[in-house]
């Protein structure tokens, strides 16, 4: 069984100096494998941090983190090879381009793999083609490229790895709608295509509510909601006290529903509430 | 009346040079825009990444000279290199990455670099420092390394900075689009309240729908070209060619949007949740 | 983090070093370093460390953080005194192995271990009570007089005071960096120089990029708030000279004419 299990997982930056700050307090979390979850929190509240915990890019303080079974702390454990199966893409990922082109970039993690050339090759092919770039932009050096393209590429460099985890720190940030949508639409459709775990790290939740199947709310280093979508959006009001905010839609049901009308206080998409008000129109008119 | 800014068949190419020197390639950036803003209005200009929309902004203090066509700041063209400085004190500029355009290493000594640039004497200075930053909300920050704020807060403190100079006119581009809801919102509320209270015309240009519907007026961008402009209301009840150049429609005009589609005579443009609310509970009579 | 490291490690309290003028520490800090070294005798080092003392007494910063600058250099300074102790020519007192220790070395080493300890601690006091913005305003100010041998003073300070914002950024950046390539199965640690020289480049060139990138909004940003040099520009806080300013002056003169007393006057 594939799956990660975090216990007990505390980080304190800068311990023992003025700045001390803990920044993950007791997390406990369990992801099994092929699920698509959202991590959702403002600013500071810890998200990126327990994200990088994840392929071992940070240590923790306290707890323990299991990767399909295996503590991944104990001795002799390949941090190495942790990372080539916990694919973790950065914010602004762009920003990490390197190479000569756009090939060569993509081609650098499956290379640190040590996989033969041919293999590389290959996975860098499969990797760009699935994040949607043209073929005649692989020559192309990577500065070259639009904002939206560059972050493609980045994310391929990371799919290129075959990770079996695929965990993206806010991958739409900086973004204009259309460049957000096509890279959460593609990203949406690789969870489903090869059926892999995807941790998505965003702070809007109108952006991930249509995709995720599990939202984690993070606040001050704690998990303060973890639920679906639905479950999680309920909480609206504390959510708005913690700085976040449900999808719209939500607030025009609660506020429908306020004033005496009998709809699904529960959609959460465009369609969820034009068959829920349509429907209690329709049952309206009858009477 | 002139208006504050104004643009007249604006053209902007940027040239690509090759390895030899020579001009490989040309890109249009802004093709043929015309504006015309007037004191105290608030006005926003959408369009995606590519659209022109920071080209534009780049032309409204001279940072960018036009290739064709003329800008007018307050009057005076921008290709006037004697009144550059002038020009710049009229229309402060305010930036996309919150690190970078942020001088000193202190708050309050950053929000003095442009009054000091300008040769204001230290006692006003002073004063001009203390309104500013009161007025974004930073007045406690000002001792404080701008290291060691948000996202938010640090946009705050550069419109503190630009509010110092004592523009009339102040041009955000896309000061929102690296920040979390919460720091885009601050940043939002600063602007409305420089408008609202002291009249400082306001042209912001972002790719969020939901800031711009408190906006006078709105312009969207599309391949160097206007598309579209009117009010919020106007623009956001063409739904449809807003869909097709696949720009965000608010979440609540898209729903009103698709109800109507369904047969419900709702009203265009519905912008708010209490807009619709109140249109769907009018359907009960 | 990355930011919280500061150059210079500033520590923030209110007191009467602290509101010197930058320009009156620097002097004193000066003075200071060359008067340990004219006024070389034990009697004079007594009179240092009083001076020493008392001014760490009236900045409020704990002792602790003195030392923490010591421990940098502590190394460093072991070397001196041990090359001192053992390659000074004089009277031999004994001998360890073929090296011999003479009188004049262990005197040696003791002043020098005096002397660069002293050193830094002085140097710390300066950069615990001022800010690097206060020590920039300070050499802008004080080195103008060069302006008229066309040393570029306000550029020198303004490049000086942008890298002091900007350094933190850029450390933060390149673990931000570091770690966006680890995640691709880069490695920094292992193999041999070339490989790891090699490693850098994955590094290097965002970093590069990335700098050059802050670099091109900077000089925008500035210039769209009316920068044009240091010409016909104004300060909101102008440096000028206080009372205790004046103080400070009368009191280093005193430390000078002390220090050469105690050297001159005491047998030691």
């Amino acid at each position: 069984m594939m799956s990660i299990k975090i216990e007990h997982l505390d980080y304190v930056y800068s311990q023992g100096t003025a700045y001390e700050k803990k920044a993950l307090n007791n997390i406990n979390l369990e992801i099994p494998d092929g699920q698509f979850v959202g991590i959702i929190g403002h600013t500071g509240s810890g998200k990126s941090t327990l994200v990088q915990h994840l392929n071992g890019l940070m240590k923790a303080t306290d707890g323990t983190i299991y990767f399909n079974g295996e503590n991944i702390y104990a001795q002799g454990y390949s941090m190495k090879e942790l990372r080539s199966k916990v694919g973790l893409v950065f914010q602004y990922p762009e920003y990490q381009l390197f190479e000569i082109d756009v090939f060569t970039d993509v081609c650098f993690g499956p290379k640190n793999l040590g996989l033969p050339i041919e293999e590389v090759e290959k996975r860098a092919t499969e990797a760009l083609r699935q994040v949607g770039l043209k073929e005649k932009y692989y020559k192309k050096s990577p500065f070259e490229l639009s904002g939206g393209q560059k972050r493609r590429v980045a994310i391929a460099g990371i799919l290129a790895m075959q990770p079996e985890v695929l965990i993206l720190d806010e991958p739409t940030a900086g973004l204009d709608p259309k460049g957000r949508d096509d890279i959460l639409d593609q990203i949406a459709e690789l969870q489903k295509q090869r059926n892999i775990t995807v941790v998505l790290v965003s702070h809007s939740m109108e952006d991930i509510a249509k995709y995720v199947d599990r939202i984690i709310v993070m606040e001050k280093g704690k998990v303060r909601f973890d639920d679906a979508p639905k479950k999680v959006f309920e909480h609206y009001k504390e959510l708005e006290c913690i700085g976040l905010a449900a999808p719209q839609v939500t607030y025009v049901m609660q506020e429908l529903k306020n004033r005496g009308m009998n709809v699904d206080t529960h959609a959460t998409t465009i369609e969820e509430a034009v068959a829920s008000i349509m429907s209690y129109e329709e049952g309206r008119g009858r009477k | 009346m002139m208006g504050i800014i104004k643009a007249k068949k604006l053209v902007h190419d940027y040239e690509k040079i090759g390895e030899d020197g020579q001009v490989e390639a040309v890109y249009r950036a802004v093709n043929g825009v015309d504006l015309d803003v007037k004191p105290g209005q608030f006005i926003a200009i959408l369009g995606h990444n590519g659209s022109g929309k920071s080209t534009l902004a780049k032309h409204l203090n001279a940072i960018l000279l036009p290739t064709e066509g003329t800008v007018w700041v307050d009057g005076m063209d921008t290709r006037d290199e004697e009144k550059l400085s002038r020009i710049r004190q009229t229309a402060g500029m305010v930036f996309q990455n919150p690190d970078n355009q942020i001088i000193a290493t202190v708050v309050d000594e950053d929000v003095a670099f442009g009054p000091e640039n300008m040769g204001i004497p230290t006692e006003e200075i002073v004063s001009r420092v203390e309104e500013s930053l009161k007025t974004v909300g930073m007045w406690e920050y000002r001792d404080k390394s701008p290291n060691r704020l948000s996202g938010g807060q640090k946009q705050r403190v550069a419109i503190a900075g630009v509010v110092a100079m004592e523009p009339k006119c102040i041009v955000l581009d896309e000061p929102t689009a690296m920040l979390d809801p919460v720091g885009r919102r601050e940043v939002i509320k600063a602007a409305q309240k420089l408008n609202r209270e002291k009249g400082v015309t306001i042209v912001l240009i972002t790719h969020y729908m939901e800031e711009v519907i408190e906006a006078d007026h709105v312009i969207v961008m599309d391949q160097g070209k206007i598309l579209m402009q009117g009010t919020p209301k106007e623009v956001f009840s063409q739904v449809d060619i807003l869909k097709e150049h696949r720009l965000d429609v608010p979440q609540v005009t898209m729903l009103a949007h698709e109800l109507k589609k369904k047969g419900l005579a709702l009203p265009e443009g519905i912008l708010t949740v209490r807009e619709l609310a109140d249109a769907l509970e009018g359907l009960k009579k | 983090m990355i930011r919280d490291i500061t150059i210079g490690q500033y520590y923030p309290a209110d007191s009467v070093i602290h509101r010197l003028d930058p320009r009156t520490k620097l002097v004193g800090t000066l003075v200071y370093l060359i008067s340990l070294f004219v006024f070389r005798s034990f009697a004079a080092y007594i009179v240092a460390t009083i001076f020493l003392a008392g001014v760490i007494t009236a900045s409020k910063v704990p002792f602790k953080f003195m030392i923490k600058g010591l421990k940098a250099v502590f190394i460093l300074l072991m070397i001196t005194v041990v090359f001192n102790l053992f390659l000074t020519p004089g009277t031999p007192l004994f001998k360890i192995w073929k090296l011999t220790v003479t009188h004049e070395g262990v005197v040696q080493a003791v002043f020098m271990a005096i002397r660069l300890t002293y050193l830094i601690i002085g140097a710390s006091v300066m950069t615990l009570t001022t800010t690097p913005n206060q020590l920039t305003d300070g050499m802008e100010k004080g080195l103008r007089p060069l302006n008229r041998i066309h040393v570029p003073v306000h550029e020198v300070a303004m490049m000086m005071s942008i890298a002091l914002r900007f350094i933190p950024i850029l450390l933060e950046e390149t673990d931000k960096i570091m770690k966006a390539q680890m995640a691709r199965g880069a490695d920094f640690e292992t193999g041999g120089l070339l490989k790891k020289a090699k490693s850098m480049v994955p590094l290097l060139v965002p970093l590069f990029i990335s700098a050059f990138r802050r670099a091109n909004d900077l000089a925008m940003a500035m210039e769209a708030r009316g920068y044009h040099g240091g010409e016909g520009r104004t300060k909101m806080k102008p440096l000028r000279y206080q009372r205790r300013d004046h103080m400070a002056y009368l009191i280093m003169l005193i430390y000078l004419v002390a220090m050469y007393l105690a050297k001159r006057l005491a047998g030691f």
